[in-house]
């Protein structure tokens, strides 16, 4: 047992996911604590879901762009077709499952299948790409599947499911009501997630992830990722292993997105525009690419930068923009890295300078 | 080395969060600061005049950045100058305060009602756009907070709640009159419909129109050229279609930006329809660099008109003017001034102050709003119905020598 634990403490991976599993359960038992306090300001109460969210967003993404190597500009389509099927299969399954958790987790898993079959189906084409073109393409899937769901009438009424693309070719009946209403988007959803919940959800994630990254598919998908000659030369089957990521991260954000459905009374499709995608993108590069706590960190960050600079009023998006570019120069530009370690070195004292100089 | 970074950067982004907290935390008090002074003036003012009490906290979201923010910053101009009058009238006071809300469906939206909710916003006179609406009107009735939407028209907003109500048209209703218009005024027309399929407004006014032409029995010709939000750089094709099948009236029911590219595509083809627009087509004669001689013969449905000779509305514009680096106020603006001053006049009525908590607030509004009337800038008699959407009469205009001109 002893021997075990310090295995665990002396391998660096281990440690680090042990590090970012506790980064999260102290984050959600704090902020559990102060919420059951009633120490929490509405604003600060309405972060916590979709901060949620976001990590799972990031984490997922982390999975494609850190660890295969691949950029996707598609993520929100995916977030968006797990938000719509999510919300879907909740007003579906209304009388049959009373129980809102349970209702929530099918609702969830349901809209991380249908994310994680349209993955693939895209992923067939898509996947023979690589480096920009394979960009250019999910950004292009992503606005495509916008515009779907922007087009798409659902709704039920007596006589069961009907959904279509125009809302003359569906006529309900009388008592019938409308889920996804085209571009007014799902209305009148009845709100069920839950910040545990939430909290699920980015173990969840941080679990596939972590587990995927350090198994036998990790390093494969690894080795692809830096040189795909010379996996491909090895015997491993380049685009299979490919094909997983993608599939594995659409799933995760198609999860992510039924829960960011179901926690607002109402959804547009244009909320999962390239901007979104982007806004993902930038969580996962400011985190530190292939660096899930990294992601961690930078989403929950990121997604209350904006709120908390609200006191600047027409001025805080510029700001925010302002703040992205310093620490994006800050964490690449060799000037300030070296500036930085300076300071870190003079602070580690001379005999810590001496181990990192031996690193060098 | 990496490892002294990455302990860095950590403390670093650690250092920012303390800091947002910080930050944040510190608007709060200085808000809540701010509402104790106002408090402490109120009682001090109180000891001379007895009418006086805290300040009525009146919030609104709306897109103040990004693409949309044309139609956010307008609505709280229009807001603030009625604040200031009724402010400087003395009486019961306003405390106004606007968030931004990126026009976003869902988070963003709600982030920006809870930060007014913190502040201690009793009534809520927003959103400006459809979308943040519905995602705040659900969070509305929880709390049980009035609101009064300035430009939301989808029915679906008013339908959410007995505590939401809209000073502006249900899209369907203005689809429907501009049809029945269309019956009286051009019954023999070839009519065409061009429409934004990615838009909530847009979609629901085509819908309630194309319903209405066919039980009165329009010829419409075309009713399916669409475009998106996304892909409307280039509209000639949808002008195309409408010329092509024929059609000597084309409705518009969508905002003015675009129906400007639509008006010059059409006339640099030689094509001159009669054009029909919605309330969105207000402002359509500011728009930079558009030859206003273009829009000679538009109709459109508007409830507001900057160039109407009445003082209240002389006046408005003047200041709006003054305020705004000299842009005229369309009919956002005017909205968003007649919802400060149902507000006010409401809470006059029913004697509601800065003390009133929210709820009741909210159950004493819904009293008076059952059955009073309002006259402002965007109509007279109004009054609203049990579903809380107004009723006011719509008046069409037809641009003549690049002025509105009330249709004979």
């Amino acid at each position: 047992m002893k021997t075990k634990m310090n295995t665990l403490l002396k391998n660096k991976n281990a440690r680090t996911n042990a590090l970012t599993y506790l980064v999260v359960i102290a984050a959600f038992l704090v902020t559990q604590y102060l919420y059951s306090a009633d120490a929490l300001s509405s604003s600060v109460k309405g972060y916590l879901i979709p901060i949620c969210v976001y990590i799972s967003l990031a984490v997922s993404l982390n999975l494609l762009v850190g660890i295969c190597g691949e950029l996707s500009l598609g993520h929100a389509g995916f977030m968006g077709i797990g938000a719509f099927s999510g919300i879907v299969i909740a007003a579906l399954l209304k009388d049959t499952i009373p129980n809102d958790a349970l209702r929530l987790l099918c609702a969830m898993f349901g809209g991380g299948i249908l994310a994680g079959a349209v993955g693939f189906v895209i992923g067939v084409p898509v996947l023979r790409l690589r480096g920009d073109y394979l960009a250019i393409v999910t950004l292009a899937f992503g606005e495509i599947l916008k515009n779907i769901i922007g087009n798409t009438y659902a709704g039920i009424d007596e006589s069961g499911f009907h959904m279509a693309i125009s809302t003359t070719k569906m006529p309900l009946e009388t008592g019938g009501k409308y889920i996804i209403n085209g571009p007014l988007g799902a209305t009148g959803i009845q709100k069920i997630a839950t910040f545990p919940m939430g909290f699920v959800l980015v173990l969840f994630t941080l679990f596939v992830v972590l587990n995927l990254i350090n198994s036998k598919e990790g390093r494969a998908i690894k080795a692809v990722r830096d040189n795909r000659i010379a996996a491909e030369s090895v015997g491993i089957n380049v685009t299979a292993f490919r094909m997983k990521a993608f599939v594995v991260s659409a799933f995760l954000a198609g999860m992510a997105g039924a829960l960011f459905g179901l926690n607002y009374s109402s959804v547009t499709a244009s909320k999962f525009n390239f901007n979104t995608s982007i806004n993902i993108l930038v969580f996962v590069v400011l985190g530190g690419m292939g660096n899930i706590l990294g992601s961690v960190i930078s989403a929950t960050l990121l997604y209350v930068l904006p709120e908390a600079l609200r006191s600047l009023q027409d001025y805080r998006m510029i700001l925010y923009a302002i703040v992205l570019i310093v620490v994006m120069l800050c964490t690449w530009s060799p000037k300030v890295k070296e500036y930085l370690s300076v300071i870190g070195d003079k602070l580690g004292g001379l005999r810590k300078k001496k181990e990192v100089g031996s690193h060098e | 080395m990496k490892k002294y970074l990455a302990l860095l950067l950590a403390c670093l982004m650690a250092v920012s969060l303390f800091t947002g907290c910080g930050s944040s935390g510190t608007t709060e008090t200085t808000a809540a600061a701010a509402a104790n002074e106002t408090a402490a003036a109120g009682e001090t003012a109180a000891a001379d005049d007895t009418a006086a009490a805290p300040a009525i906290k009146i919030g609104l979201t709306g897109p103040l950045t990004g693409a949309n923010s044309e139609y956010g910053l307008a609505v709280r101009g229009g807001m603030e100058i009625a604040v200031a009058e009724i402010n400087a009238l003395g009486g019961l006071q306003i405390e106004f305060k606007a968030e931004d809300d990126e026009a976003d469906g869902s988070d963003k939206a709600v982030s920006a009602y809870n930060t007014l909710k913190d502040w201690g916003m009793q009534i809520f006179a927003g959103a400006v756009t459809t979308g943040s609406s519905l995602a705040i009107a659900a969070e509305t009735v929880n709390d049980q907070i009035f609101m009064l939407t300035p430009s939301a028209s989808a029915v679906d907003v008013a339908m959410t709640g007995s505590n939401v109500y809209q000073m502006c048209f249900t899209d369907p209703n203005q689809g429907a009159s501009a049809a029945e218009l269309m019956a009286e005024k051009w019954p023999d027309a070839t009519i065409g419909v061009i429409y934004d399929s990615s838009d909530a407004y847009s979609t629901g006014i085509r819908d309630g129109f194309l319903a209405k032409a066919e039980e009165l029995g329009l010829n419409v010709a075309v009713s399916d050229a669409s475009f998106t939000a996304d892909n409307k750089a280039d509209l000639s094709t949808q002008v195309t279609q409408c010329k092509d099948a024929g059609c000597d009236l084309v409705f518009l029911p969508f905002y003015y930006t675009e129906a400007a590219q639509i008006l010059t595509y059409a006339n640099t083809i030689g094509y001159k329809p009669t054009f029909f627009g919605c309330d969105g087509m207000d402002g359509i004669l500011n728009v930079e660099g558009f030859d206003t001689a273009l829009a000679e013969g538009l109709v459109l449905m508007t409830p507001f008109d900057a160039n109407a000779t009445d003082d209240a509305t002389v006046s408005f514009v003047e200041q709006f003017k003054a305020n705004n680096d000299g842009k005229v106020p369309n009919q956002f603006a005017a909205d968003g001034y007649d919802v400060i001053y149902a507000l006010y006049n409401a809470c006059v009525a029913a004697g509601i102050d800065g003390n009133t908590p929210a709820d009741e607030a909210c159950a004493l509004l819904q009293e008076q709003f059952a059955t009073m009337s309002v006259d402002g800038l965007t109509g007279t008699g109004m009054t609203w119905d049990e579903n809380g959407m107004i009723s006011k009469a719509p008046a069409a205009m037809v641009v003549t020598d690049g002025v509105y001109v009330p249709m004979g």
